[in-house]
Protein backbone atom coordinates (compact mmCIF):
# COMPACT_ATOMS: atom_id res chain seq x y z
CA UNK A 1 0.00 0.00 0.00
CA UNK A 2 1.42 3.21 -0.97
CA UNK A 3 2.44 5.83 1.82
CA UNK A 4 -0.33 8.67 0.80
CA UNK A 5 -2.83 6.43 2.17
CA UNK A 6 -2.25 6.99 5.80
CA UNK A 7 -3.23 10.42 5.49
CA UNK A 8 -6.17 12.80 5.48
CA UNK A 9 -7.96 15.12 2.89
CA UNK A 10 -8.41 18.43 3.04
CA UNK A 11 -10.87 19.03 1.53
CA UNK A 12 -10.61 21.03 -1.17
CA UNK A 13 -14.06 21.16 -3.40
CA UNK A 14 -16.45 23.16 -4.70
CA UNK A 15 -14.38 26.49 -4.76
CA UNK A 16 -10.66 24.99 -5.31
CA UNK A 17 -12.45 22.80 -8.15
CA UNK A 18 -13.59 26.09 -10.23
CA UNK A 19 -10.40 27.93 -9.34
CA UNK A 20 -7.97 25.48 -10.56
CA UNK A 21 -10.32 25.37 -13.90
CA UNK A 22 -10.84 29.37 -14.02
CA UNK A 23 -7.24 30.11 -13.40
CA UNK A 24 -6.12 27.41 -15.80
CA UNK A 25 -7.82 29.08 -18.15
CA UNK A 26 -7.09 32.89 -17.36
CA UNK A 27 -3.63 31.79 -17.73
CA UNK A 28 -3.80 29.77 -20.63
CA UNK A 29 -5.56 33.25 -22.38
CA UNK A 30 -3.06 35.11 -21.86
CA UNK A 31 -0.26 33.35 -22.77
CA UNK A 32 -1.99 33.16 -26.34
CA UNK A 33 -2.62 36.39 -25.94
CA UNK A 34 0.96 37.52 -25.16
CA UNK A 35 2.32 35.18 -27.56
CA UNK A 36 0.18 36.89 -30.58
CA UNK A 37 1.03 40.28 -29.43
CA UNK A 38 4.39 39.19 -29.65
CA UNK A 39 4.56 37.34 -32.84
CA UNK A 40 1.03 37.81 -34.22
CA UNK A 41 -0.66 40.04 -36.64
CA UNK A 42 -2.54 43.24 -36.84
CA UNK A 43 -5.35 41.17 -37.38
CA UNK A 44 -5.20 39.28 -34.47
CA UNK A 45 -5.80 42.12 -31.76
CA UNK A 46 -9.21 41.47 -31.63
CA UNK A 47 -7.96 37.87 -29.91
CA UNK A 48 -5.18 39.57 -27.90
CA UNK A 49 -7.91 41.94 -26.35
CA UNK A 50 -10.61 38.75 -25.62
CA UNK A 51 -7.45 36.94 -24.00
CA UNK A 52 -6.67 39.69 -21.63
CA UNK A 53 -10.38 40.25 -20.65
CA UNK A 54 -10.45 36.64 -19.88
CA UNK A 55 -7.39 36.73 -17.94
CA UNK A 56 -8.12 39.46 -15.68
CA UNK A 57 -11.70 38.83 -15.24
CA UNK A 58 -10.26 35.11 -14.23
CA UNK A 59 -7.51 36.21 -12.02
CA UNK A 60 -10.43 38.28 -10.32
CA UNK A 61 -12.50 35.17 -10.04
CA UNK A 62 -9.72 32.68 -8.56
CA UNK A 63 -9.08 35.23 -6.13
CA UNK A 64 -11.99 35.37 -4.54
CA UNK A 65 -12.56 31.41 -5.26
CA UNK A 66 -9.27 30.85 -3.47
CA UNK A 67 -10.70 33.64 -0.35
CA UNK A 68 -14.01 32.07 -0.24
CA UNK A 69 -12.26 28.54 0.50
CA UNK A 70 -10.04 29.81 3.95
CA UNK A 71 -11.42 28.60 6.83
CA UNK A 72 -10.99 32.22 7.89
CA UNK A 73 -11.44 34.57 4.73
CA UNK A 74 -10.27 37.69 6.02
CA UNK A 75 -6.91 36.60 6.85
CA UNK A 76 -6.16 36.13 3.02
CA UNK A 77 -3.71 38.44 3.44
CA UNK A 78 -1.43 36.38 6.15
CA UNK A 79 -0.54 34.60 2.47
CA UNK A 80 1.25 37.41 1.08
CA UNK A 81 2.70 39.74 4.63
CA UNK A 82 3.75 38.21 8.06
CA UNK A 83 0.84 38.96 9.84
CA UNK A 84 3.25 39.65 12.83
CA UNK A 85 5.53 41.21 10.90
CA UNK A 86 3.63 43.48 9.11
CA UNK A 87 4.80 45.05 5.83
CA UNK A 88 7.54 42.03 6.00
CA UNK A 89 6.63 39.61 3.14
CA UNK A 90 5.54 36.15 3.36
CA UNK A 91 7.22 33.88 0.72
CA UNK A 92 8.27 30.35 0.42
CA UNK A 93 10.11 29.83 -2.69
CA UNK A 94 9.64 25.70 -1.72
CA UNK A 95 5.88 25.88 -1.12
CA UNK A 96 3.62 26.24 -4.20
CA UNK A 97 0.70 27.50 -2.00
CA UNK A 98 2.83 30.47 -1.38
CA UNK A 99 4.39 31.29 -4.75
CA UNK A 100 1.13 30.73 -6.08
CA UNK A 101 -0.33 33.65 -4.18
CA UNK A 102 1.74 35.84 -5.37
CA UNK A 103 1.85 34.86 -8.77
CA UNK A 104 -2.02 35.49 -9.22
CA UNK A 105 -1.57 38.74 -7.28
CA UNK A 106 1.13 39.47 -9.60
CA UNK A 107 -0.52 37.47 -12.54
CA UNK A 108 -3.74 39.45 -11.83
CA UNK A 109 -1.84 43.29 -11.83
CA UNK A 110 -0.17 42.31 -15.68
CA UNK A 111 -3.71 41.39 -16.75
CA UNK A 112 -5.43 44.26 -14.99
CA UNK A 113 -2.61 46.85 -16.67
CA UNK A 114 -3.40 44.66 -20.31
CA UNK A 115 -7.36 45.12 -20.15
CA UNK A 116 -6.84 48.88 -19.46
CA UNK A 117 -4.04 48.68 -22.84
CA UNK A 118 -7.24 46.65 -24.25
CA UNK A 119 -10.01 49.38 -23.65
CA UNK A 120 -8.39 52.03 -25.02
CA UNK A 121 -7.70 50.66 -27.84
CA UNK A 122 -11.58 49.97 -28.22
CA UNK A 123 -11.97 53.49 -27.22
CA UNK A 124 -13.76 52.19 -23.87
CA UNK A 125 -11.37 54.89 -21.83
CA UNK A 126 -9.65 57.67 -22.65
CA UNK A 127 -7.22 58.14 -19.80
CA UNK A 128 -4.30 59.96 -21.62
CA UNK A 129 -1.70 57.29 -19.84
CA UNK A 130 -3.84 53.86 -21.14
CA UNK A 131 -2.51 55.04 -24.92
CA UNK A 132 1.31 53.87 -23.90
CA UNK A 133 -0.43 49.95 -23.15
CA UNK A 134 -2.40 49.64 -26.39
CA UNK A 135 -0.71 46.76 -28.48
CA UNK A 136 1.89 47.45 -29.96
CA UNK A 137 4.02 49.89 -27.39
CA UNK A 138 7.01 48.42 -25.81
CA UNK A 139 5.70 48.66 -22.40
CA UNK A 140 2.85 46.51 -23.18
CA UNK A 141 4.94 43.88 -25.19
CA UNK A 142 7.03 44.10 -21.93
CA UNK A 143 4.25 43.65 -19.63
CA UNK A 144 2.46 41.06 -21.96
CA UNK A 145 6.34 39.40 -22.16
CA UNK A 146 5.65 39.07 -17.79
CA UNK A 147 2.08 38.21 -18.21
CA UNK A 148 2.57 35.43 -19.98
CA UNK A 149 5.04 33.73 -17.94
CA UNK A 150 3.22 34.27 -14.94
CA UNK A 151 -0.07 32.92 -17.09
CA UNK A 152 1.32 29.89 -17.81
CA UNK A 153 3.18 29.58 -14.16
CA UNK A 154 -0.82 30.28 -12.91
CA UNK A 155 -1.74 27.65 -15.16
CA UNK A 156 0.38 24.64 -14.18
CA UNK A 157 1.18 25.32 -10.47
CA UNK A 158 -2.00 24.31 -9.52
CA UNK A 159 -1.47 20.96 -10.45
CA UNK A 160 2.36 21.44 -8.74
CA UNK A 161 0.82 22.08 -5.87
CA UNK A 162 -1.36 19.04 -5.71
CA UNK A 163 2.09 17.18 -6.42
CA UNK A 164 3.47 18.83 -3.08
CA UNK A 165 1.29 17.21 -0.51
CA UNK A 166 1.23 13.92 0.82
CA UNK A 167 -2.14 12.82 -1.02
CA UNK A 168 -2.92 9.47 -2.43
CA UNK A 169 -3.10 10.27 -6.32
CA UNK A 170 -1.37 13.75 -6.04
CA UNK A 171 1.61 12.90 -4.36
CA UNK A 172 2.00 9.47 -6.68
CA UNK A 173 2.72 10.93 -10.00
CA UNK A 174 5.01 13.89 -10.74
CA UNK A 175 3.00 14.91 -13.96
CA UNK A 176 0.01 17.03 -12.30
CA UNK A 177 2.19 20.25 -13.10
CA UNK A 178 2.43 19.70 -16.72
CA UNK A 179 -1.21 18.22 -16.84
CA UNK A 180 -2.72 21.47 -15.79
CA UNK A 181 -0.61 23.56 -18.01
CA UNK A 182 -1.55 21.94 -21.34
CA UNK A 183 -5.05 21.80 -19.89
CA UNK A 184 -4.98 25.47 -19.22
CA UNK A 185 -3.51 26.22 -22.82
CA UNK A 186 -6.52 24.01 -24.59
CA UNK A 187 -8.89 25.33 -22.44
CA UNK A 188 -7.53 29.11 -23.14
CA UNK A 189 -7.47 28.83 -26.46
CA UNK A 190 -11.62 27.24 -26.49
CA UNK A 191 -12.34 30.22 -24.05
CA UNK A 192 -10.36 32.65 -27.11
CA UNK A 193 -12.14 30.97 -29.82
CA UNK A 194 -16.09 30.89 -27.85
CA UNK A 195 -15.69 34.92 -26.95
CA UNK A 196 -13.13 35.85 -29.35
CA UNK A 197 -15.59 36.10 -32.35
CA UNK A 198 -17.90 38.24 -30.06
CA UNK A 199 -15.27 41.10 -30.46
CA UNK A 200 -14.56 40.87 -34.39
CA UNK A 201 -12.23 37.80 -34.29
CA UNK A 202 -11.00 37.61 -37.77
CA UNK A 203 -11.32 33.80 -39.49
CA UNK A 204 -7.32 33.73 -39.61
CA UNK A 205 -7.14 34.18 -36.08
CA UNK A 206 -9.68 31.79 -34.92
CA UNK A 207 -8.21 29.28 -37.40
CA UNK A 208 -5.01 29.41 -36.11
CA UNK A 209 -6.50 29.13 -32.45
CA UNK A 210 -8.39 25.80 -33.25
CA UNK A 211 -5.41 24.26 -34.69
CA UNK A 212 -3.03 25.28 -31.57
CA UNK A 213 -5.81 24.00 -29.29
CA UNK A 214 -6.18 20.80 -31.33
CA UNK A 215 -2.21 20.87 -30.78
CA UNK A 216 -2.70 21.37 -26.99
CA UNK A 217 -5.27 18.56 -27.18
CA UNK A 218 -2.98 15.88 -28.37
CA UNK A 219 -0.54 17.26 -25.95
CA UNK A 220 -2.54 16.51 -22.95
CA UNK A 221 -3.18 13.29 -23.78
CA UNK A 222 0.21 12.16 -24.18
CA UNK A 223 0.49 13.87 -20.53
CA UNK A 224 -2.49 12.21 -19.42
CA UNK A 225 -1.66 8.93 -20.71
CA UNK A 226 2.08 9.01 -19.17
CA UNK A 227 0.25 10.53 -15.50
CA UNK A 228 -2.17 7.44 -15.30
CA UNK A 229 0.78 5.10 -16.34
CA UNK A 230 2.92 6.68 -13.44
CA UNK A 231 0.04 5.64 -10.98
CA UNK A 232 0.23 1.64 -12.04
CA UNK A 233 1.02 1.02 -8.29
CA UNK A 234 -2.12 2.16 -6.96
CA UNK A 235 -4.19 1.86 -10.00
CA UNK A 236 -7.65 0.17 -8.24
CA UNK A 237 -8.17 4.07 -7.14
CA UNK A 238 -9.86 3.92 -10.52
CA UNK A 239 -12.09 1.13 -9.96
CA UNK A 240 -14.45 3.67 -9.16
CA UNK A 241 -16.85 6.56 -10.16
CA UNK A 242 -14.10 8.58 -10.77
CA UNK A 243 -11.78 6.42 -13.03
CA UNK A 244 -15.42 6.25 -15.42
CA UNK A 245 -15.88 9.90 -15.43
CA UNK A 246 -11.91 10.33 -16.44
CA UNK A 247 -12.28 8.16 -19.38
CA UNK A 248 -15.42 8.17 -20.75
CA UNK A 249 -15.99 12.70 -19.36
CA UNK A 250 -11.73 13.63 -20.04
CA UNK A 251 -10.51 11.63 -22.52
CA UNK A 252 -13.38 10.63 -24.54
CA UNK A 253 -15.36 13.76 -25.03
CA UNK A 254 -13.27 16.22 -23.64
CA UNK A 255 -9.92 15.52 -25.67
CA UNK A 256 -10.67 12.77 -28.10
CA UNK A 257 -14.67 14.43 -29.49
CA UNK A 258 -12.83 17.96 -30.38
CA UNK A 259 -10.00 16.57 -31.53
CA UNK A 260 -12.09 14.31 -34.16
CA UNK A 261 -14.13 17.51 -35.15
CA UNK A 262 -11.04 19.21 -35.56
CA UNK A 263 -9.13 16.77 -38.49
CA UNK A 264 -12.81 15.89 -39.70
CA UNK A 265 -14.75 18.93 -39.45
CA UNK A 266 -17.40 17.26 -41.78
CA UNK A 267 -18.65 14.75 -39.03
CA UNK A 268 -20.79 18.34 -37.39
CA UNK A 269 -19.85 21.15 -35.53
CA UNK A 270 -18.75 24.16 -35.51
CA UNK A 271 -15.95 26.01 -33.48
CA UNK A 272 -18.37 27.06 -30.69
CA UNK A 273 -19.50 23.30 -29.52
CA UNK A 274 -15.86 22.52 -30.13
CA UNK A 275 -15.08 24.96 -27.79
CA UNK A 276 -17.23 24.39 -25.39
CA UNK A 277 -16.40 20.50 -25.17
CA UNK A 278 -13.07 21.19 -24.63
CA UNK A 279 -13.93 23.41 -21.27
CA UNK A 280 -16.43 20.99 -19.94
CA UNK A 281 -13.29 18.36 -20.24
CA UNK A 282 -11.39 20.64 -18.80
CA UNK A 283 -13.44 21.24 -15.89
CA UNK A 284 -14.03 17.35 -15.67
CA UNK A 285 -10.71 17.21 -15.73
CA UNK A 286 -10.33 18.99 -12.44
CA UNK A 287 -13.28 17.38 -10.60
CA UNK A 288 -11.50 14.21 -11.44
CA UNK A 289 -8.14 14.92 -9.64
CA UNK A 290 -9.50 16.47 -7.00
CA UNK A 291 -12.27 14.47 -6.06
CA UNK A 292 -10.34 10.93 -6.49
CA UNK A 293 -8.32 12.25 -4.06
CA UNK A 294 -10.46 13.63 -1.66
CA UNK A 295 -12.62 10.31 -2.18
CA UNK A 296 -9.93 8.36 -0.01
CA UNK A 297 -10.58 8.30 3.60
CA UNK A 298 -8.00 7.99 6.08
CA UNK A 299 -6.72 4.43 6.39
CA UNK A 300 -9.37 3.12 8.96
CA UNK A 301 -7.53 0.45 11.45
CA UNK A 302 -10.48 -0.93 13.14
CA UNK A 303 -11.60 -3.88 12.74
CA UNK A 304 -9.62 -6.23 12.12
CA UNK A 305 -7.00 -3.74 10.26
CA UNK A 306 -4.13 -6.23 10.57
CA UNK B 1 18.25 26.53 24.68
CA UNK B 2 15.94 24.13 26.94
CA UNK B 3 16.78 20.36 24.95
CA UNK B 4 14.34 18.92 22.40
CA UNK B 5 11.36 17.45 24.43
CA UNK B 6 8.86 14.96 23.37
CA UNK B 7 6.64 11.88 23.91
CA UNK B 8 7.75 8.05 23.65
CA UNK B 9 4.32 5.86 23.57
CA UNK B 10 4.87 2.12 24.48
CA UNK B 11 1.85 0.80 23.10
CA UNK B 12 2.46 -3.31 24.66
CA UNK B 13 1.32 -1.28 28.18
CA UNK B 14 -1.84 0.92 26.60
CA UNK B 15 -5.22 -0.60 28.29
CA UNK B 16 -7.17 2.06 26.11
CA UNK B 17 -8.43 3.64 28.69
CA UNK B 18 -8.79 6.98 26.59
CA UNK B 19 -7.93 8.95 30.01
CA UNK B 20 -5.21 10.53 27.49
CA UNK B 21 -7.75 11.86 24.95
CA UNK B 22 -10.02 13.42 28.19
CA UNK B 23 -7.14 15.42 29.51
CA UNK B 24 -6.29 16.37 26.22
CA UNK B 25 -9.93 17.85 25.49
CA UNK B 26 -9.91 18.94 29.02
CA UNK B 27 -6.98 21.20 29.01
CA UNK B 28 -7.06 22.50 25.55
CA UNK B 29 -10.68 23.22 26.53
CA UNK B 30 -11.62 21.25 22.52
CA UNK B 31 -15.71 21.17 21.69
CA UNK B 32 -17.48 18.44 21.66
CA UNK B 33 -19.20 17.57 18.17
CA UNK B 34 -22.28 16.83 16.97
CA UNK B 35 -23.90 18.74 20.08
CA UNK B 36 -22.35 16.71 22.81
CA UNK B 37 -23.96 13.41 21.20
CA UNK B 38 -21.69 11.01 20.73
CA UNK B 39 -21.50 9.11 17.44
CA UNK B 40 -20.42 5.35 17.56
CA UNK B 41 -18.58 4.18 14.53
CA UNK B 42 -20.26 0.94 14.39
CA UNK B 43 -17.15 -1.40 13.66
CA UNK B 44 -14.96 -0.68 16.78
CA UNK B 45 -15.08 -0.11 20.30
CA UNK B 46 -13.35 2.81 19.24
CA UNK B 47 -15.65 5.35 18.84
CA UNK B 48 -13.74 8.24 18.19
CA UNK B 49 -12.20 6.74 15.07
CA UNK B 50 -9.44 9.42 14.19
CA UNK B 51 -7.39 12.05 15.03
CA UNK B 52 -9.13 15.63 14.11
CA UNK B 53 -9.48 19.19 14.73
CA UNK B 54 -11.06 18.33 18.47
CA UNK B 55 -9.28 15.35 18.76
CA UNK B 56 -5.85 15.64 19.38
CA UNK B 57 -5.34 12.72 21.15
CA UNK B 58 -6.48 9.45 19.49
CA UNK B 59 -6.74 5.94 21.27
CA UNK B 60 -6.86 3.75 18.13
CA UNK B 61 -8.11 0.33 18.87
CA UNK B 62 -6.35 -2.37 16.61
CA UNK B 63 -8.92 -5.78 16.96
CA UNK B 64 -6.89 -8.39 14.98
CA UNK B 65 -9.34 -11.46 15.61
CA UNK B 66 -10.12 -14.41 13.64
CA UNK B 67 -13.32 -15.58 14.99
CA UNK B 68 -14.88 -14.74 18.10
CA UNK B 69 -11.94 -15.43 20.45
CA UNK B 70 -9.21 -15.94 18.39
CA UNK B 71 -7.23 -12.79 18.22
CA UNK B 72 -5.87 -10.25 20.22
CA UNK B 73 -5.68 -5.93 20.44
CA UNK B 74 -3.08 -3.36 19.83
CA UNK B 75 -3.40 -0.77 21.36
CA UNK B 76 -1.79 2.74 20.31
CA UNK B 77 -2.41 6.21 21.72
CA UNK B 78 -1.77 8.47 18.47
CA UNK B 79 -1.21 12.04 18.15
CA UNK B 80 1.13 14.50 16.32
CA UNK B 81 4.52 13.25 16.03
CA UNK B 82 6.16 16.50 16.23
CA UNK B 83 8.46 15.52 13.12
CA UNK B 84 12.12 17.09 12.94
CA UNK B 85 11.41 17.57 8.92
CA UNK B 86 8.03 18.57 9.26
CA UNK B 87 5.86 18.29 6.02
CA UNK B 88 3.26 21.11 7.55
CA UNK B 89 5.43 23.35 8.61
CA UNK B 90 7.41 23.35 4.67
CA UNK B 91 4.69 24.44 2.91
CA UNK B 92 2.44 26.24 5.41
CA UNK B 93 1.86 29.77 3.26
CA UNK B 94 0.94 31.88 6.11
CA UNK B 95 4.22 30.90 8.41
CA UNK B 96 1.40 29.71 11.67
CA UNK B 97 3.44 26.64 11.41
CA UNK B 98 6.53 27.25 13.85
CA UNK B 99 8.84 25.18 15.76
CA UNK B 100 9.49 26.02 19.52
CA UNK B 101 12.67 26.11 21.58
CA UNK B 102 11.67 22.52 22.68
CA UNK B 103 11.62 21.32 18.89
CA UNK B 104 8.30 20.81 18.84
CA UNK B 105 5.85 21.97 16.45
CA UNK B 106 2.92 24.23 16.83
CA UNK B 107 0.36 26.03 14.66
CA UNK B 108 -0.54 29.55 15.65
CA UNK B 109 -3.96 29.58 15.32
CA UNK B 110 -3.82 33.52 15.63
CA UNK B 111 -1.73 33.56 12.18
CA UNK B 112 -3.77 30.68 10.38
CA UNK B 113 -5.76 31.54 7.77
CA UNK B 114 -7.61 27.71 7.29
CA UNK B 115 -5.72 26.82 3.81
CA UNK B 116 -5.62 23.62 4.83
CA UNK B 117 -2.23 22.90 2.62
CA UNK B 118 -0.83 21.49 5.95
CA UNK B 119 -3.86 18.80 6.38
CA UNK B 120 -2.60 17.23 2.67
CA UNK B 121 1.28 17.72 3.65
CA UNK B 122 1.16 15.72 7.08
CA UNK B 123 2.13 12.17 6.18
CA UNK B 124 0.39 10.73 9.28
CA UNK B 125 -3.01 12.27 8.88
CA UNK B 126 -2.93 14.11 12.05
CA UNK B 127 -3.92 17.77 11.21
CA UNK B 128 -7.55 18.59 10.89
CA UNK B 129 -9.83 21.98 10.78
CA UNK B 130 -11.50 23.12 13.87
CA UNK B 131 -14.84 24.06 13.12
CA UNK B 132 -15.21 26.42 15.92
CA UNK B 133 -11.92 27.90 14.78
CA UNK B 134 -11.62 28.10 11.39
CA UNK B 135 -8.27 27.26 11.42
CA UNK B 136 -6.10 24.03 11.51
CA UNK B 137 -5.59 22.23 14.72
CA UNK B 138 -3.57 19.59 16.14
CA UNK B 139 -1.50 18.74 19.43
CA UNK B 140 1.07 21.29 20.97
CA UNK B 141 2.70 18.70 23.08
CA UNK B 142 0.92 21.13 25.72
CA UNK B 143 3.18 24.01 24.79
CA UNK B 144 1.47 26.23 27.22
CA UNK B 145 2.22 23.50 30.19
CA UNK B 146 5.87 22.90 28.71
CA UNK B 147 7.02 26.69 29.16
CA UNK B 148 5.98 26.49 32.99
CA UNK B 149 7.66 23.71 33.39
CA UNK B 150 4.89 20.98 33.43
CA UNK B 151 4.47 17.47 31.24
CA UNK B 152 1.77 17.63 28.74
CA UNK B 153 -2.44 17.04 30.05
CA UNK B 154 -1.57 12.96 28.27
CA UNK B 155 0.58 12.02 29.99
CA UNK B 156 0.38 13.54 33.06
CA UNK B 157 -3.08 11.63 33.46
CA UNK B 158 -1.94 8.24 31.66
CA UNK B 159 -2.59 5.44 34.28
CA UNK B 160 -0.02 2.88 32.72
CA UNK B 161 2.96 5.39 32.05
CA UNK B 162 2.44 3.69 27.98
CA UNK B 163 2.64 7.57 27.08
CA UNK B 164 6.25 8.76 28.44
CA UNK B 165 7.20 12.73 28.23
CA UNK B 166 11.13 13.85 28.44
CA UNK B 167 14.02 14.47 26.32
CA UNK B 168 13.85 12.92 23.78
CA UNK B 169 17.41 11.64 23.96
CA UNK B 170 16.51 10.03 27.58
CA UNK B 171 14.04 8.60 25.71
CA UNK B 172 15.23 7.04 23.19
CA UNK B 173 17.38 5.04 25.48
CA UNK B 174 14.87 4.05 27.74
CA UNK B 175 12.70 2.68 24.73
CA UNK B 176 15.34 0.69 23.59
CA UNK B 177 15.68 -0.49 26.50
CA UNK B 178 11.90 -1.93 26.78
CA UNK B 179 12.58 -3.38 23.33
CA UNK B 180 15.22 -5.52 24.83
CA UNK B 181 13.34 -6.21 27.47
CA UNK B 182 10.07 -6.86 25.45
CA UNK B 183 12.32 -9.07 22.85
CA UNK B 184 14.08 -11.10 25.76
CA UNK B 185 10.43 -12.15 26.95
CA UNK B 186 9.97 -13.67 23.49
CA UNK B 187 8.16 -10.67 21.99
CA UNK B 188 10.18 -10.72 18.92
CA UNK B 189 8.19 -8.65 16.54
CA UNK B 190 9.08 -5.17 18.99
CA UNK B 191 10.48 -2.54 17.58
CA UNK B 192 10.71 1.66 18.05
CA UNK B 193 9.12 3.35 15.15
CA UNK B 194 10.70 7.07 14.28
CA UNK B 195 13.43 6.67 17.23
CA UNK B 196 16.29 7.15 14.27
CA UNK B 197 17.25 10.59 13.95
CA UNK B 198 18.81 9.52 10.55
CA UNK B 199 15.72 7.55 9.35
CA UNK B 200 12.54 9.25 7.82
CA UNK B 201 11.88 13.10 8.18
CA UNK B 202 15.27 13.39 10.56
CA UNK B 203 13.22 10.65 13.23
CA UNK B 204 9.82 11.71 14.89
CA UNK B 205 9.80 13.84 18.71
CA UNK B 206 6.52 11.18 19.31
CA UNK B 207 7.97 8.01 18.67
CA UNK B 208 6.14 4.23 19.44
CA UNK B 209 7.14 1.42 20.44
CA UNK B 210 4.88 -1.44 18.62
CA UNK B 211 4.86 -5.48 17.67
CA UNK B 212 3.48 -5.23 14.55
CA UNK B 213 4.41 -3.44 11.46
CA UNK B 214 3.71 0.51 10.78
CA UNK B 215 1.09 -0.26 8.43
CA UNK B 216 -1.38 -2.16 11.23
CA UNK B 217 -1.09 0.67 13.20
CA UNK B 218 -2.20 3.14 10.32
CA UNK B 219 1.52 4.12 10.15
CA UNK B 220 2.90 4.84 7.17
CA UNK B 221 6.19 2.56 6.40
CA UNK B 222 8.60 5.55 4.76
CA UNK B 223 6.54 8.89 5.53
CA UNK B 224 8.05 11.60 3.22
CA UNK B 225 8.66 15.20 3.03
CA UNK B 226 5.84 16.79 0.25
CA UNK B 227 8.40 18.48 -1.48
CA UNK B 228 10.16 15.36 -2.70
CA UNK B 229 8.03 16.38 -6.02
CA UNK B 230 8.52 20.03 -6.33
CA UNK B 231 11.60 19.70 -8.43
CA UNK B 232 10.32 16.50 -10.71
CA UNK B 233 6.87 18.39 -11.16
CA UNK B 234 8.06 21.84 -11.68
CA UNK B 235 10.52 20.71 -14.41
CA UNK B 236 8.02 18.71 -16.29
CA UNK B 237 5.46 21.52 -16.14
CA UNK B 238 7.99 24.02 -17.43
CA UNK B 239 9.27 21.45 -20.71
CA UNK B 240 5.51 20.90 -21.38
CA UNK B 241 5.01 24.86 -21.49
CA UNK B 242 7.95 24.91 -23.66
CA UNK B 243 6.59 22.20 -26.05
CA UNK B 244 3.36 24.46 -26.22
CA UNK B 245 5.24 27.28 -26.46
CA UNK B 246 7.06 25.99 -29.65
CA UNK B 247 4.78 24.32 -31.20
CA UNK B 248 2.65 28.02 -30.73
CA UNK B 249 5.07 29.91 -32.39
CA UNK B 250 5.84 27.15 -35.37
CA UNK B 251 2.11 27.49 -35.94
CA UNK B 252 2.18 31.26 -36.03
CA UNK B 253 5.26 30.73 -38.62
CA UNK B 254 2.97 28.70 -40.75
CA UNK B 255 0.11 30.86 -41.19
CA UNK B 256 2.48 33.81 -42.17
CA UNK B 257 3.57 31.49 -44.74
CA UNK B 258 0.59 30.46 -46.07
CA UNK B 259 -0.68 34.26 -45.95
CA UNK B 260 2.18 35.37 -47.80
CA UNK B 261 1.56 32.49 -50.29
CA UNK B 262 -1.74 32.95 -50.70
CA UNK B 263 -2.00 37.03 -51.09
CA UNK B 264 -1.78 37.97 -47.31
CA UNK B 265 -5.39 38.72 -45.04
CA UNK B 266 -3.44 39.44 -42.30
CA UNK B 267 -1.07 42.32 -44.03
CA UNK B 268 -4.80 44.10 -45.00
CA UNK B 269 -5.25 45.02 -41.08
Amino acid sequence: MSDTFFTASPHWTWFIIPYFFVGGIAGGAYFIAALLQWFGRPVDRPVIRTGYSIAFWGAIISGALLTFDLGRPLRFWHMLFQSENFPSLMFKSWSPISFGAWAILLFAACAGLSMIGAWSEEGRIRAPGAKFLQSGTVLAKLIAALGGLFGFFVAGYTGVLLSVTNRPIWADSPWLGALFLASGASTGAAALMLFGRRRGASESSIRWLASFDAQALIVELVILIAFIASLWPIRQVWISFWGFLLLVGVVAAGILWPLRLHFKPAVGGEFRSHAGIVLLGGFLLRVVVLLASNSIAVHHVASGGG
Amino acid sequence: MPEAMGFFTDTTICIGCKACEVACKNWNQLPAENGGVKQLSGDSYDNTVRLSGVNWRHVKFIEQFEGPYNGRWLMMSDVCKHCVQAGCLEVCPTGAIIRTEFDTVVIQSDVCNGCRACIAACPFGVIDMNPAAGTAQKCTLCYDRMQVGLEPACAKACPTDSIQFGPITELRTRAQKRVDQLKAQGEKRARLYGDDPNGPLGGLNSFYLLVDEPEVYGLPKDPKLPSRNLQRSGTLAAASGAVLGLLALVGLRKRRMDEIGAGGEGSQN
